[in-house]
């Protein structure tokens, strides 16, 4: 426990010390406190670095992946020169750049429900900056168990979500949201895209929720929920209230525990491997290059049309995925056919469609037109 | 008539549109309504058995509908209703 602040530490956060509502005790309060932030990409970039700069005393952050070039866009706490290095690492080089005065502890690993528990555990609040269905609920479940705010931001395109779920005092996230959507329903961030500043906008929110609760000042958004949409700069708030069915936070809750988040979610929450229809439906891009030479096959591009102007397989039929229950009548099932879209998770659940409706000769392309582009076709960009 | 705001996920099957016009006096009416003009929500609001999905909210002013008489709920002109989806974030498709 700190009980004051060096010479040093007091020109720092001058600008903090003279805001009545923090001051010298609320600086304090900071330095002795600490936050668990769960991913160190969109949100947890602006998150991270807030509060960082704010001087919160301890900062935990969770992640396992290392930096690409394709996250800068928007997560800015990384850079060039650290692609390829863990995100934890890079994260806490900036942030002791930042702020050598604080600590940042890493946690180079998935956050799961076999570690979530130890991990969170010593931390006074939880920050939900994961980009999953199933890493959600666990950060949801956890914050309840441990009785410890959690301070969630979601984003989608240019729509983002802020509210702190503290069920001690409030709903929690599973009040407003008792059950993920099934997959495949909603797109996700890969598949819609994200405008780079959206996360900044939302998580800066998020690291002022955050503050808040750690001073013990102002309105907490308990209760609240916070829409926002970029393109319409609209901010609208409702109001969320306590679910008497909900399974994790009311006293008649039937979950005490942690549970398999993957299958509650039917996504993996980790290892972003689901990019393969199942072995036997998959078929890679090297195979593919010597059917196409062979045989006389059917490519249907399930990728919006907007995404053609990226990259594209000039042969290739485009349905996307959206459309294409409605406009199976285009397709021949007597046809063999191979379908494909960035990655492979679209065609993953494409083939879902397909063969649902009685389509026996599909095949998945692994890893997508991006695989095409890596290992066969180098002149397409990869994206 | 009421105003419906879409949110980003759920406007591909809007035409594009943030916002529609819907009819009725009762949230399911409104509903019923919303399928009509745009058959393609369908599938992202409804389940098999014809059940609001669990992940939608839908919103009466500042208040969740199940606060209220859930798909009963009466509306007054000018009200304005808004969907609320899960949304997970950035993860690789």
């Amino acid at each position: 426990m700190v009980e004051e602040l060096s010479h040093e530490e007091i020109l720092r956060y001058s600008r903090h010390l003279l805001i009545p509502e923090v001051g010298l005790k609320g600086q304090l309060r900071l330095r002795n406190s600490s936050a668990l932030i769960i991913g160190t990409g969109g949100l947890g970039s602006p998150v991270s670095l807030y509060l960082a700069a704010a001087g919160v005393g301890r900062i935990g952050l969770v992640d396992y992946d290392v930096v690409d070039s394709s996250n800068l866009q928007r997560q800015v706490i990384h850079g060039s020169s650290t692609v390829g290095k863990l995100k934890v690492e890079s994260a806490r080089e900036k942030l002791i750049d930042l702020n050598p005065g604080i600590q940042i502890d890493i946690f180079n690993e998935p956050y799961t429900s076999d570690n979530a528990m130890r991990i969170a555990r010593d931390f006074d609040i939880i920050l939900d900056g994961t980009d999953n269905f199933p890493t959600r609920y666990l950060t949801n479940d956890v914050a309840v168990f441990l009785g410890k705010p959690n301070v969630y931001a979601s984003i989608y395109r240019f729509d983002g979500q802020v509210s702190v779920f503290h069920a001690k005092q409030g709903p929690c996230y599973r009040c407003l949201f008792p059950e993920p959507p099934p997959p495949g329903l909603v797109p996700s961030c890969a598949e819609g895209g994200v405008l780079g500043v959206l996360p900044g906008t939302i998580g800066t929110l998020q690291a002022t929720e955050a503050l808040k609760l750690l001073l013990g000042i102002g309105d907490p958004m308990i209760g609240k929920l916070l829409l926002y949409n970029a393109l319409d700069m609209s901010f609208d708030f409702v109001k969320l209230r306590k679910n008497p069915n909900c399974r994790v936070c009311p006293p008649n809750a039937d979950i005490h525990e942690l549970i398999d988040y993957e299958e509650f979610c039917g996504v993996p929450g980790h290892d972003h491997d689901d990019t393969s229809a199942g072995e036997a439906w998959d078929i890679t891009a090297i195979e593919l290059a010597v059917r196409i030479k062979e045989n006389h096959l059917k490519l249907l591009d399930v990728r919006e049309a907007h995404e053609l102007e990226i990259s594209r397989l000039p042969s290739a039929v485009n349905i996307p995925l959206g459309q294409l229950a409605e406009r199976l009548s285009e397709l021949d099932s007597a046809q063999e056919m191979v379908v494909f879209c960035k990655r492979g998770s679209r065609s993953a659940r494409a083939l879902e469609v397909l063969i649902s409706a009685g389509f026996k000769k599909v095949k998945n392309l692994k890893g997508g037109i991006n695989a095409w582009a890596e290992e066969v076709d180098q002149s397409l960009p990869i994206y | 008539m009421t105003i419906l705001k879409i949110p980003t996920p759920l406007r591909p099957y809007t035409s594009g549109q943030a916002e529609v016009e819907v009819h009725g006096i009762k949230i399911n009416e409104v509903f019923d309504d919303l399928i009509t003009q745009y058959p393609t929500l369908k599938s992202h609001l409804y389940d098999s058995a014809g059940k609001m999905r669990p992940f939608v909210n839908v919103f009466l002013g500042e208040h969740n509908i199940k606060d209220l008489q859930g798909m009963d709920t009466p509306i007054r002109e000018g009200d304005r209703l808004m969907l609320i989806p899960s949304i997970a974030g950035g993860w690789h498709g």
